[in-house]
């Protein structure tokens, strides 16, 4: 690339939400030490502003689909998709935080800055089809993610959060790189495509046990950021002790974007050896199920909880990542669709009803809830049937579209195992219904103020889009099924 | 307007209109019982349409839900599953007649779900297309656990997690082998499923068929109950309110049966007769344990729930005698036990109004202080025995008859759980009912209240009728059940998995079966 290089405007349109949530960041944070205390919400609604019009920017960039920046960008509708994902989630994330910072007067653009730094790397992540632009992606994302774990840093658990986050973090995404590496040197290139012809020629693909090592180093870094086992022993820590808001976020975002990289690089560049990682993935597919769902089992602290309960549905992702086909591929969009939603309205209710310091974090504070205040219970119940895939809710279409896809690549095994796992999850899930629905009131539900209108927003878009997803899933299902075709 | 969709959409509708409805108690429940009896005389508008079309589905809606995957929103009405819907409209408004008093915290919420139920359970029993059949399956669990878990007795969180799990852990089998049935067969619509295995286009391997039959069947059999996953039966009816043990007594455990008959019989036929002797043998075992258990039974609720395990194992048997007595009976059968179960639970609900005790012990010549309601108890108690002129005698002697159609053997040991069905009610009736006259009795029992009759004296008609007028409902049941019995035979000559044959000797048939 010769050192004038100017880059033609389409190709700018094709990054326009990256710049648009960039500039968003930044002018939160120049404005921020411009700004009184009392003040700073504003940049919240600033960075909101800056989510939405990013959204649009992201339809924008899909007109004008292509390769930019001589292909290591590339948007298409598998970007498309996930880059509105994650900027939905951001949104939402954003409308959880707004009461939550103010309570605990930490109100500041530095904290909406991150947030939509992180964004910005998702959506990278989401449209890089070049191993070191897929690197600097997540490196964005999890920086600012990694700040944001332990943003109260007068908490002792928001620091141990931060800090075992960024420790495992940095060690995993140093697999991932030497992994590029090995690649690298195996192919001469890091481009997706130009690898995977590569390795699908015959004549020129190197030996597969270097190509082995090589996808298995790759396979450490993603599965530690979806948290699938055995690379997920970070979650439960991590979700529980950082600020419920983040874990809203971290849960459905990054973990999102992760899939997406991880979706991209295994369908494309090692779809040809896809023999090779099958059987590792299958492997991790059903531990992750596994070891999610047990440890769920016995968790009193709900961030906990829904920390093993996302390992679980990380679980259900792999499934149909093992499948490895295009109805897979499809398959997984539309669950992470459906869990982003589910998710975040689910830890939207534990923000709200956690309080100052988050003194409410235990199922059994949510004693009669549905007393006190049934819709906020009511909302609840419906996340929480909608993750055990209850129908009419986007979680059960979510499963049924993933077992699909997993039977018909005739995975009967981890197909069966794997619904037999979601009846298991109904257990725990439902024991937050019955303390929230059959016991009289606790303290904790008696003492709880209405959620403010910005939680409001948030918990009902979400509880919306579950259901809207669980009766016409169509909407979502046609554009995944359509951009499951990754370009080659 | 088909309307099939008018009974699945106004219980819905009237679900969020209870729950929204600004006002009181009052308020909820009017406007439950209207909405309940618009859709019970609604639904009474089935019955020409399906006199009239016979074998075939009347009162159908076929209209594209979901376009990749397949779905479609196709219901229709046969001789099969109208009289179901017809109990499930007419249990409705009684349920909120007999909730009237007794429920008396959170009332909107229970109308509210109460009708969703509704919803749910005629959906299960008109769905044509095997998803919308699962989703409706799923969805009438969830009011019937909050119902459980709210409003039910002291362990009542211990039973509706049960009730939850183990319908779930069955069901998911089930969503498994409808995709799976799905990958091969490119639909789910019943009448094309059946189509494409009548043609040929859809060949099962044995294997194949096997393992789905079983998927289906662990499911149906969980919500039956049949032996042994019966286990969470007791636990749920005990601790349900009366109107949720009556809707999941009487409407609930069809749900099973009714699948057996409309899904595994005719969707995997090989499979079906093959595993006929070993499900008849737990049919049995469950007619006989269940009968046994009752008999020792010193809490009311538990020994008609147990009763409910030896009935539905009459069912279960008639089903699988794949002769057309058997099965007509097996049907039948299930409305009887509906009907008389039902009132038993309803009755059990007013005793307990009363005295605030399911314990036997705890009463005693009811029929001094209440003669009414000892006499209506009488009536409902012979109906389940099986007298004659009652309803269950009607099923439960076309269940045998097929039965020795078959197997003798299989009529004697199941004869055996009619005589000890007279046993635990007669005892029951004995101690609660005659004798000498407690004190607490006398000053807490009083007899029917009007309402309390409104709730009762439907099913008691039902009982001398269905005993007596039999022809009111066999023509449709029968023309759906011999339909039902043709397609088993379907590629029955695929029957080669059994052990071979033995060489015919001359003049001696191999069992007609």
């Amino acid at each position: 690339m010769p050192a004038s290089y100017i880059p033609p405007w389409e190709d700018l349109l094709r990054v326009l939400p990256e710049i648009v949530l960039t500039v968003g960041g930044t002018i939160a944070m120049v404005l921020e030490p411009l700004l009184r205390p009392e003040k700073k919400r504003r940049l919240g609604w600033l960075a909101l502003a800056a989510l939405l019009v990013a959204l649009w920017a992201t339809a924008v960039a899909h007109v004008f689909a292509g390769p930019a920046f001589r292909a290591m960008i590339i948007v298409d509708g598998f970007a498309t998709f996930f880059r509105a994902l994650v900027i939905v989630v951001g949104a939402l994330a954003v409308l959880c935080s707004l009461n939550y910072l103010e309570r605990e007067r930490a109100d500041s653009g530095e904290y909406y800055a991150l947030v939509l730094f992180s964004v910005v790397g998702q959506c990278l992540m989401a449209a890089s089809n070049e191993l070191i632009m897929i690197f600097i992606g997540l490196e964005i994302s999890s920086i600012s993610t990694y700040v944001l774990a332990g943003y109260l840093r007068d908490d002792v658990r928001n620091n141990e959060s931060a800090i075992k986050y960024f420790l495992l973090g940095s060690f995993a995404t140093a697999f991932l790189l030497y992994g590029i590496a090995w690649i690298y040197g195996l192919t001469g290139s890091t481009d997706l495509s130009e690898i995977r012809r590569v390795l699908a020629n015959p004549e020129l693909a190197p030996a597969g046990a270097l190509v082995g090592v090589s996808a298995a180093l790759m396979f450490v870094g993603f599965a530690f950021k979806v948290s699938a086992a055995p690379f997920q022993i970070w979650t439960p820590d991590v979700y529980q002790g950082a600020p419920a808001p983040v874990t809203a976020f971290m849960s459905a975002g990054p973990k999102a974007a992760a899939f997406a990289i991880f979706l991209r690089v295994y369908m494309t560049a090692f779809e040809p050896v896809a023999s090779r990682w099958e059987p590792v993935v299958w492997l991790s597919a059903l531990a992750t199920m596994l070891v999610g769902n047990f440890a769920a089992l016995v968790q009193n602290n709900l961030k906990r909880l829904l920390a093993y309960s996302s390992i679980a549905h990380a679980g259900y992702v792999m499934v149909a990542v093992t499948a490895h086909s295009e109805i897979g591929t499809a398959a997984a969009m539309f669950y992470l669709v459906a869990y982003a939603f589910m998710n975040v309205g689910a830890f939207a209710v534990v923000t709200h009803f956690a309080r100052e310091r988050e003194r409410y974090v235990n199922v059994d504070d949510l004693a009669g809830l549905a007393q006190r205040q049934p819709v906020t219970a009511a909302l609840f119940a419906l996340f929480l049937l909608s993750l055990i895939g209850i129908p009419l809710t986007g979680g059960f279409f979510g499963k049924f579209y993933i077992f699909k896809a997993a039977l018909e690549a005739n995975l009967y095994w981890l197909t069966g195992i794997g619904l037999l796992n979601s009846a298991l999850a109904a257990y725990y899930y439902l024991r937050i219904i019955v303390v929230m629905y059959f016991h009289e009131p606790g303290e904790a539900a008696a003492t709880l103020a209405p959620p403010a209108p910005a939680l409001k927003v948030a918990l009902w878009s979400s509880a919306v889009a579950t259901l809207v997803l669980g009766v016409f899933p169509s909407l979502v299902l046609d554009f995944a099924g359509k951009s499951a075709t990754l370009a080659r | 307007m088909n309307p099939v969709n008018w009974i699945l959409a106004l219980p819905a509708a009237g679900f969020l209109a209870v729950l929204l409805w600004p006002g009181r108690a009052e308020t909820a429940r009017a406007l439950a019982l209207a909405v309940s009896l618009v859709v019970f005389v609604l639904s009474l508008g089935l019955i020409p349409g399906v006199w009239g079309a016979g074998a075939s589905w009347s009162h159908v809606t076929d209209l594209p839900w979901i376009e990749s995957p397949a779905i479609r929103y196709h219901v229709a009405v046969d001789g099969l599953s109208l009289w179901l819907v017809l109990l499930t409209t007419l249990l409705t408004p009684i349920c909120v007649l007999i909730s009237w008093r007794y429920i008396d915290r959170r009332v909107k919420e229970f109308y509210a779900l109460l009708l969703l139920l509704e919803t749910g359970l005629v959906g299960v029993f008109v769905a044509l297309d095997l998803f919308l059949f699962y989703v409706f399956w799923e969805v009438s669990l969830v009011p019937m656990y909050f119902l459980i878990g709210v409003w039910g007795h002291e362990r009542r969180i211990y039973a509706a997690v049960k009730f939850f799990l183990f319908t779930m852990a069955g069901s998911v089998l089930m969503l498994g082998g409808i995709i799976y049935l799905y990958n091969r067969s490119g639909t789910f619509d019943y009448s094309i499923l059946l189509e494409q295995i009548n043609s040929g286009a859809l060949m099962l391997t044995p294997l194949e068929q096997r393992l789905l039959f079983l998927a289906f069947f662990i499911s149906f059999a969980i919500k039956v109950p049949l032996f042994p996953l019966h286990t969470w039966l007791p636990d749920a009816h005990v601790e349900a309110p009366s109107a949720g043990s009556v809707m999941l007594a009487s409407v609930m455990l069809k749900m099973g049966t009714y699948g057996l008959v409309r899904y595994s019989l005719p969707l995997f036929p090989n499979a079906a007769r093959q595993s006929a002797d070993w499900i008849v043998t737990l049919a049995i075992i469950g007619i006989i344990y269940g009968a046994l258990v009752s008999m020792v039974q010193p809490n009311m609720k538990k020994l008609v729930a147990y009763s409910s395990v030896s009935h539905l194992g009459f069912v279960v048997l008639g089903i699988f005698t794949f002769t057309q007595l058997g099965l007509d009976g097996a049907v039948y059968q299930m409305l009887n036990h509906g009907v008389s179960t039902g009132a038993l639970f309803i009755l059990v609900g007013y005793l307990y109004e009363r005295r605030h005790s399911l314990e036997t012990a705890a009463y005693g010549g009811i029929a001094t202080p209440a003669p009414w309601l000892a006499t209506v108890f009488l009536i409902t108690s012979l109906a389940s025995v099986g007298l004659p002129m009652l309803n269950n005698f009607v099923g439960e002697f076309l269940v045998l008859q097929g039965a020795a159609q078959v197997n003798f053997r299989w009529t004697v040991l199941a004869a055996t759980g009619v005589v000890l069905s007279a046993c635990y009610m007669l005892w029951l009736y004995q101690k609660a009912f005659l004798g000498a006259t407690p004190e607490p009795v006398r000053e807490h029992v009083y007899d029917l209240r009007p309402r309390e009759w409104a709730g009762i004296l439907p099913l008691i008609v039902l009982m001398v009728w269905m005993g007596t007028l039999t022809r009111t409902f066999f023509p449709p049941i029968s023309a759906a059940s011999a339909q039902i019995l043709e397609q088993t035979k379907v590629n029955a000559e695929f029957l080669v998995s059994r052990p071979a044959a033995p060489p015919l000797v001359a003049g001696v048939m191999p069992d007609a079966r």
